[in-house]
């Protein structure tokens, strides 16, 4: 029954395409010169029916749900719902669901029954309504359409007004969503800072998320100083660009300028796969080969190891990372014309002096934006820590200690049951958005740079 | 073929820098360059002339052997300069390239300082033992390309900054910073507005006291005006090689003539 409106909608699109691009035909055969091109005048029906309607039937199965319980609550008998709490009321609206789906637990009420088959019955109604709205609609459009067609009339115009809508609208959607997620981020936050001070969260150098669960029970009041927690962040990161940056760097060189044809055209892809392993693959990797593989060295030359170090997390990190760097300055490698280096040559330069002396400070600007997005991919990622990185926030830069990271905080704290009133979990919020804004700094940052360079050499 | 006999008669009484003997090209399968002879001269320009495609600035790669830095290509035959085949496998092509300068098409300076562009030859190929000499090389080059007086009161800006003319003259100095013995133009003029071009052509006259010149053109009337010896490719065949005088007054072959007279090109 919910796929009879979208059938229906585009049978009324096609019908109404044939029938303009018909009409436009005869226009034309009568020897009179079109405006616009027989396909535009179908494409003119076929989107003047399909947009308003599919936003149409997409709004009604959007809001059909909460006018229907608006109206099944209400017509509930008096007296039932008095004095019960707004979850209580809900619970009672989620049995009727249930009821009317088939799920019948124990022996509900009479009136709870009844309540079910009403609720059927308005769903029907709707069901029909739509259907009955869509044919109504889309005959009328088509109509209209239909009506149009005249050899003066501009369909083209028409089409790419509707078209230049529908793109706007996409591009819209997408910046709404982030301004939607910087809002929701930005209301917790304020809520958290509420309840703990600013000052707290970004100079205390204590974490300790706990609270009382219940009232009497003893535990302590929690502390919540960021510092270590983004401390832990910046100590995994380290390690991880440490790893990824001389090594994806030099393989850029080498692909770039040294690699023979035939190793470059294996040894590409196969980086570019390296890109595509799941994070939580890496994970597996860091914490059942590197971690243990980095403590057994560690305690075979008297070193004290936690089992799972910041440098077995950040190194794994570091490996995720090598495709992306590599990649990047591999780009900006090759964004450097070819005169450059023919001169570089042409003076007697060898590969090696005209790589150093002219091709890489060439496209330093475009390797240091690729690394710096990379910065911020570093302290965003999340399943790497979670599984490998600690829980505890310690105030270390010992890449040998256990470390906790924003990300690994932020998970921790949401996962299980919280209620969201208080500062456990909403710092888990202040926390996002503080990784947000500072992913936020480095990413405009790193995208001026790249587009910096990329003015000189077009 | 009896004028290029006759023509190495005269050449005798100057002394032959290069000479290619039997030189062959392989674009992988193409032939670009067949069987081509020329003796270039020492302290003279030699200007190359041909319709497009016809091999000119090929042959003009092979003779510091950039044509080395392209995979699929492939040079047969002999080329001897001062009597040395410069592809003989003790011949390193790095220090070729420092004996045998080159300017390209588009001027193409390093984004880096007027003075670092210039010192960047003698840098590389120790050719200063100091900052006093290095300073010495800059400035003699930058006067040998015509441009000390115009920069040299910003030796430090980028050479990206200047104008295209400017640009070109710096990639002269450039090359002329290693002490060269030919220098080789690949069209060097093509990409510059006439004001431009009539002062590089003004340097290549000077600088053929110290050098020999070859330049590749696609204008005939800048072989006239600069050059003293001028070859005609066409389809990768050397078609004739003389004076410039008699090789635009009286071209001995048939295509020769239809070039210069525009009927093909």
């Amino acid at each position: 029954m919910t796929l009879a409106p979208f059938v229906i909608l585009l049978l009324a699109a096609a019908v109404g395409y044939a029938i303009n691009i018909q009409a436009a035909r005869a226009i034309r055969s009568n020897g009179v010169r079109l405006h616009s091109l027989e396909g535009f005048h179908g494409l003119f029906s076929l989107l003047l029916v399909i947009v308003p309607v599919l936003t149409l039937v997409l709004l009604w199965l959007a809001l059909e749900g909460g006018v229907i319980n608006r109206l099944l609550m209400a017509s509930l008998p008096d007296g039932v719902l008095d004095g019960l709490d707004s979850g209580a009321v809900q619970l009672i609206g989620a049995e009727i669901r249930s009821i009317a789906g088939g799920r019948i637990f124990g022996t509900p009420e009479d009136w709870k029954l009844e309540a079910a088959d009403r609720l059927i019955a308005y769903r029907q109604t709707s069901a029909w309504l739509l259907v009955i709205v869509v044919v109504l609609v889309s005959a009328a459009l088509v109509f209209f359409a239909r009506g149009k067609v005249a050899a003066e009339f501009r369909a083209r115009q028409g089409v790419e007004r509707i078209t230049l809508g529908l793109m706007v609208f996409c591009a819209v959607v997408a910046i709404f969503t982030t301004i939607g997620i910087v809002a929701a981020l930005t209301f917790e936050t304020i809520k958290f800072f509420q309840l703990v001070p600013v000052t707290e969260f970004l100079f205390g150098t204590n974490w300790e998320p706990q609270i009382p669960i219940r009232e009497d029970q003893i535990a302590a009041e929690g502390a919540f100083g960021a510092v270590p927690v983004f401390l832990g962040t910046i100590v995994i990161a380290t390690v991880a660009l440490v790893v990824a940056v001389p090594v994806g760097l030099l393989s850029a060189i080498y692909l770039n300028e040294f690699a023979p044809h035939a190793f470059r055209k294996v040894v590409k892809p196969i980086l570019e796969v390296l890109a595509g392993v799941p994070t939580v693959v890496y994970g597996f990797f860091a914490i059942l080969v590197v971690a243990p593989a980095i403590r057994q060295f560690g305690q075979s030359i008297g070193l004290d190891v936690a089992s799972n170090t910041a440098l077995a997390a950040g190194g794994v990190m570091g490996i995720m990372l090598i495709p992306f760097i590599s990649s990047f300055a591999d780009d900006a490698l090759s964004a450097v014309p070819q005169s450059l280096r023919d001169g570089a040559l042409a003076l007697g330069a060898t590969r090696g002096e005209m790589m150093m002396n002219v091709v890489f400070p060439a496209a330093i600007p475009g390797i240091v934006g690729g690394v710096l997005l990379a910065v911020s991919r570093a302290i965003g990622e999340t399943m790497i820590v979670v599984m490998a990185a600690g829980l505890i926030a310690r105030m270390t830069i010992n890449p040998l200690d256990s470390v906790t990271a924003v990300t690994v905080q932020i998970v921790t704290l949401l996962i299980g049951d919280t209620a969201f009133d208080n500062p456990k979990t909403l710092a888990a919020f202040a926390l996002g958005m503080m990784l947000f804004l500072a992913t936020l700094v480095i990413n405009v940052f790193a995208l001026r740079i790249v587009r910096k360079y990329r003015e000189i050499y077009d | 073929m009896d004028d290029l006999r006759q023509h190495l008669q005269v050449a005798g009484d100057e002394e032959v820098k290069i000479s290619a003997r039997n030189c062959q090209v392989f674009y992988g399968d193409t032939h670009a360059i067949k069987d081509v002879d020329v003796d270039i001269l020492d302290k003279t320009v030699t200007a190359f002339i041909g319709p497009s495609g016809c091999g000119k600035s090929t042959f003009l790669r092979c003779l510091n052997r950039m044509n080395d830095t392209i995979d699929v290509a492939r040079v047969e035959g002999e080329i001897l300069m001062d009597g040395e085949n410069i592809y003989d496998k003790k011949v390193d092509p790095v220090q070729l390239r420092a004996k045998v300068g080159m300017v390209f098409q588009k001027p193409n300076p390093f984004p880096k300082s007027i003075y670092d562009n210039v010192s960047y030859g003698p840098k590389i190929h120790g050719l200063a033992r100091n900052k006093a000499e290095l300073d010495e090389i800059v400035e003699r080059s930058l006067r040998r390309a015509a441009l000390w007086d115009e920069v040299k009161d910003r030796l430090q800006t980028p050479g990206t900054g200047l104008s295209g003319g400017q640009q070109q003259r710096l990639c002269i100095a450039r090359a002329v910073a290693t002490e060269p013995e030919v220098l080789l133009m690949d069209e060097p003029a093509s990409a510059l507005d006439p004001i431009a071009t009539a002062q590089i052509e003004e340097l290549i006259d000077e600088l053929k006291q110290n050098y020999s010149v070859v330049i590749v053109t696609h204008s005939m009337q800048q072989a006239a005006r600069v050059s003293q010896k001028t070859a005609f490719f066409h389809l990768g065949n050397l078609v004739e090689y003389d004076d410039t005088g008699t090789i635009f007054t009286n071209p001995q072959d048939p295509r020769t003539e239809s070039y210069i007279t525009g009927r093909i090109g």
